[in-house]
């Protein structure tokens, strides 16, 4: 195994990277007090992230609820401040912009909500909604946005006579498409789609999908894709990142990462998955992990995944936080001891972590 | 005999808009120690048919009709007393959302004892040892200290082992999980339907279990009712389903579905949307998104019947079986090749 | 929960010195002059003016004043002595204060069980006839003014039907010797039963809109679908699941009201001429009685303090997860 740290990657630019995200960390404080509030601890929701994206890809992000990949979405598009690290974006380093310095870069990285019912305001017509980034950029006349809206409209599927109709009008999936078009509007280079169908009926996040990836392939756009199914993940990503606990466990090109995971935690997720073939998914014999994600206030030691995991060795990896791994052709893990084939072999899963002092009460062994 | 047998159930709910016909002629039964899985996306009629099942609809402005026999009873017809007798007894129920199905003011041990005494005139002493037992073959750690915590203070994966348990408290014959991991993370998902199989295994219950997820439906059901429009459009045994299926729309939601076992590049994708159950179209509710549809279809409502090859294997379509049978396999033959 | 408990009392007392100090300010900058007052309006000797303005340090500058008047307040609990007659404003309130106390606590508990038994039942039976009957008596309950209803009643009640007194409060614990008055639990009740209902009515109304609103949402809430499930009956799923939820924001509502009212139910007391803290206020303004009207401003706001204090504790007794927070 090669050990060579990848942390960081600021000293060469590529130029093919839209974005490049060195070391981001996003830390809520926690503050206690009884009339003057003092800081006693933070959240970790992002702690210490780093990928580029290249122009023209799709970069999924998986991970569990509280793992933190819609923080780091919303550090990414700036809505919220990032405690440290450094974002760059198309050559410029927008970590520090102000408000008004971010105006211009606002045009070339927009946003795809989750909620498709929340993320519209319920008093304007679909034309204002769509119409609204043009405006606030001042992209044109009132008569050029019109046209603008309703040949969007007609990008995403929607019918441009519909320019006068109220959000409740739409299903769910169209409203999805009305956020599309508005994400759309104003010609970015880069969308963050944080967890852009799951909120819709599995007929509908089809047509989302589809929709998604055919608006790539005529706008040359780049996709940042947040969601927590790995098989809508899969499907759309070229590179696949995953989070626990506000860090990166794994990075790989979409193949790899399904065919053979080095990070337990992704083989844990990917062996959950349920599959939608009798034959195939009973026989597989499933790594279930134990307990719940702990909390990002009182992380566990070193790497924050050992608690769970089959392989950990304790003296190790409770003491040392395994770097960023390298496995050749940019394929990242921070394990210590990374899977070495895949599907696990049975005699590798739990092989250390018996060793482990069990909880009072242990969990009845489940058959497998 | 079947333990619970479903016949002609039909549900309408009066809204100010009109009537909603929420379940519209839904037959099937339910053996002993088998699992159903019942498919279909929101508004397909599942949970409701499963809520009238249980009595469990609102009373106002809801009306119900055909049979649910249970242990020779039509549960449609049985007195709300007798049927409180059978809640929580002999079938029990568990719901999407753990976090909000447990009562925030009383501790999770009190809504367990309560759950006991309902059925069982014992001690509270004795309610909370069974309590106990439960809540340690769910897997709860520590159970002895967290029996009286408050739901609060259980994560969403905890809270739910806690719905199992209470469901499972009185030994029932059937237990109806609506969406049980819908609200879950994958690898808590993973953990509760690990949970459920082994349960099963020990209790011996028949399960119900309601989903929108086909992944779920092929890792855990053996037999499977796929839901439309408030219709029952297939129902056939869990390898027929996915082997041989027979109905447009279990293809295109087979289709639609990214997986991990497959690759595609493009995703068949069922145009449209879901039908309005206010106004449903006429003849098969799933001609207007129907690549395949012909006239007959507009106006003559498919019947649910037997595929020639495998007489337990129902379907709603008017295509003729040899069509159903190329097509599918083209489907998945088109899904296998490109995985390569 | 101990911590949550001293947080709450620090803002009670912070509370307590802003709203003081607003009062204050508010009537020191007032048009009035309470030296000219006590001295006999326009006709004041300038000798009896210059003796009252030394006399209350009313020519010192403003945060001397307030501070004097914290520290009478805080220090010896004194609210100082009337401008208009001398009387002691702690002896005017602690006479005052139980009229109010009985005309609002009574009140409360008629209103609650008005509220309770009309909004629950509404509740389960939207629609239906009661239910409209019981929106109809919201409607009426808040649109009528409460001097109009006493009025009604008085006349209904006492004048026409005879069966209750249309004025005058009578002690609980017996009239002062030798004073004629009527005394004791019985005429106490008898006295303040119009005053109560007529003062209950508007919370009436206003609780059974929020009882049954409560209720009904509570009613979808899947928890109490999950005990139907289980087979618990109606009765007991009411009981047990819906009510204790249903009733926490009433709970904050209760205490919030009664410490306003607290400081005066001024239009009931006046129409059945109830010698309550409203009264003493109305007659405190028209006076210019500048430290009766802020004896019964500060005593309203350690009322209202106070109720806001223990609807804090009860909350997080009935609600767990701020008790446990």
């Amino acid at each position: 195994m090669e050990a060579s740290t990848t942390g960081t990657n600021n000293s060469v630019v590529d130029p093919n990277d839209l974005l490049v995200i060195d070391d981001v960390k996003k830390h809520f404080p926690i503050t206690r007090g009884i009339i003057f509030q003092k800081q006693i601890g933070s959240v970790k929701a992002v702690d210490g992230v780093s990928f580029s994206v290249k122009k023209g890809e799709t970069l999924g992000i998986v991970g569990e609820s509280g793992c933190g990949k819609s923080t780091l979405a919303r550090c990414i598009i700036k809505l919220l401040e990032t405690t440290g690290g450094q974002i760059n974006f198309d050559g410029r380093d927008i970590t520090k912009l102000s408000r008004s310095t971010m105006r211009p870069i606002r045009r070339e990285m927009t946003m795809i909500f989750q909620d498709p019912y929340a993320s519209l305001n319920p008093r304007k017509r679909v034309g204002a909604i769509v119409g609204e980034p043009l405006e606030v950029h001042n992209l044109g006349s009132a008569s050029e946005i019109k046209t603008r809206v309703q040949e969007l409209l007609e990008v995403v599927g929607l019918n441009p006579e519909h320019y006068n109709r109220f959000p409740h009008e739409f299903s769910g999936g169209q409203r999805q498409r009305i956020g599309v078009a508005r994400a759309l509007a104003v010609n970015p280079k880069l969308i963050v789609c944080d967890e852009p169908v799951s909120a819709l009926d599995v007929s509908v996040q089809a047509q989302i999908l589809n929709l998604l990836k055919d608006l790539q392939d005529d706008f040359g756009l780049t996709y940042i894709f947040i969601a927590h199914d790995l098989n809508v993940v899969r499907h759309i990503s070229d590179r696949v990142l995953v989070m626990y606990l506000g860090k990166v466990v794994e990075i790989a090109t979409r193949d790899v990462l399904y065919k053979e995971p080095k990070h337990p935690y992704t083989g844990a997720l990917l062996s959950a998955v349920p599959i939608a073939n009798p034959e195939l998914g009973r026989k597989r014999e499933p790594i279930v992990l134990e307990g719940d994600v702990p909390s990002p206030v009182n992380p566990p030691s070193a790497c924050n995944f050992h608690p769970r995991c089959p392989r950990f060795v304790e003296g190790h990896c409770d003491v040392e936080e395994p770097p960023l791994y390298s496995f050749g052709n940019g394929h990242v893990a921070a394990c210590h001891y990374a899977l070495e084939r895949w599907p696990m072999d049975a005699s590798e899963i739990r092989r250390a972590s018996a060793s482990r002092a069990p909880e009072p009460e242990p969990e009845q062994p489940l058959p497998a | 005999m079947a333990l619970l047998e479903v016949k002609d159930l039909r549900t309408s709910f009066h809204t100010e808009d009109g009537i909603v016909g929420a379940v519209d002629g839904v037959s099937f039964s339910v053996e002993k120690g088998q699992t159903l899985g019942i498919v279909g996306e929101s508004g397909s009629g599942k949970s409701v048919t499963c809520l009238t099942i249980m009595g469990l609809n609102a009373k106002r402005n809801t009306t119900s009709s055909g049979e649910a026999i249970w242990k020779g009873k039509n549960l449609l017809t049985t007195k709300p007393r007798e049927l409180r007798e059978i809640r929580g007894n002999d079938i029990s129920m568990i719901f999407q959302d753990p976090m909000t199905s447990l009562n925030p003011v009383h501790t999770i041990g009190k809504q367990l004892i309560e759950a006991v005494q309902l059925h069982r005139d014992v001690s509270n002493r004795v309610a909370r040892a069974r309590s106990l037992e439960l809540l340690k073959a769910v897997g709860i750690p520590y159970a002895e200290r967290r029996i009286d915590d408050y739901p609060h203070q259980f994560s969403g994966g905890m809270r739910q082992r806690v719905m199992i348990a209470m469901a499972l408290i009185n030994d029932p014959d059937l237990l109806i999980a609506d969406e049980p991991t819908t609200a879950l993370d994958v690898t808590t998902q993973a953990q509760i339907l690990t949970l459920m199989k082994r349960l099963q295994e020990e209790f011996g219950s028949a399960i119900i279990i309601i989903t929108h997820d086909l992944g779920v439906v092929a890792e855990t059901a053996d037999d499977v009712l796929v839901m439309y429009g408030a219709r029952v459009v297939e129902h056939a045994s869990v390898e027929e389903l996915f082997n041989r299926p027979q109905h447009p729309y279990t293809w295109g939601l087979i289709g639609s579905l990214p997986r991990l076992d497959i690759d595609v590049e493009r995703l068949i994708q069922i145009p449209g949307q879901p039908p309005s159950l206010l106004r449903p179209p006429r003849g098969c509710r799933f001609h207007p998104r129907c690549s395949y549809v012909m006239e007959v279809c507009k106006t003559t409502v498919p019947e649910l019947l037997p595929t020639q090859r495998e007489p337990d294997h129902l379907q709603a379509c008017h295509l003729d079986e040899e069509t159903k049978d190329r097509e599918a396999a083209k489907l998945l033959e088109s899904m296998m090749a490109e995985a390569g | 929960m101990f911590r949550y408990l001293i947080r709450r009392i620090l803002w009670a007392i912070l509370l307590f010195i802003i709203i003081t100090f607003v009062t204050f300010v508010i009537f020191f900058m007032g048009p009035n002059d309470p030296a000219r007052a006590q001295c006999g309006g326009d006709q004041a000797r300038p000798a009896c003016l210059k003796l009252v303005t030394e006399h209350y340090g009313l020519n010192k500058p403003l945060y001397v004043q307030y501070w004097r008047f914290f520290d009478r307040l805080v220090v010896h609990q004194n609210l100082g002595y009337s401008y208009a007659n001398g009387s002691s404003v702690n002896q005017t309130i602690a006479k005052a204060a139980p009229v109010t106390a009985s005309l609002v606590f009574g009140g409360a508990v008629i209103w609650m069980m008005i509220a309770l038994s009309l909004g629950v039942y509404s509740a389960l039976r939207p629609r239906s006839l009661l239910d409209r009957t019981a929106m109809v008596f919201v409607l009426i309950g808040i649109s009528a003014h409460p001097v109009w209803i006493g009025l009604i009643f008085e006349y209904v009640f006492g004048v026409k039907l005879g069966w209750t007194p249309i004025a005058n409060y009578a002690n609980f614990f017996g009239a002062p010797a030798g004073s004629g008055l009527p005394g004791g639990p019985w005429q106490w009740f008898y006295h303040m039963i119009l005053p109560w209902f007529t003062f209950a009515l508007l919370f009436a109304a206003l609780y059974v809109r929020m009882v049954r609103a409560n209720v009904m949402e509570t009613l979808n809430e899947d928890f109490v679908r999950t005990a139907r499930a289980k087979g618990a009956p109606e009765r007991r799923i009411l009981v047990s699941h819906v009510l204790r939820n249903a009733l926490l924001p009433v709970v904050t509502m209760l205490g919030m009201d009664i410490g306003v009212a607290l400081g005066g139910a001024v239009f009931t007391e006046t129409v059945y001429q109830l010698p309550g803290l409203g009264q003493n206020l109305v007659v405190g303004i028209q006076a210019n009685d500048f430290a009766t009207v802020q004896g019964v401003v500060v005593f309203a706001t350690v009322a209202i303090l106070l109720f806001n204090l223990i609807v804090d504790v009860l909350y997080a007794w009935i609600d767990p997860r701020i008790r446990l927070a």
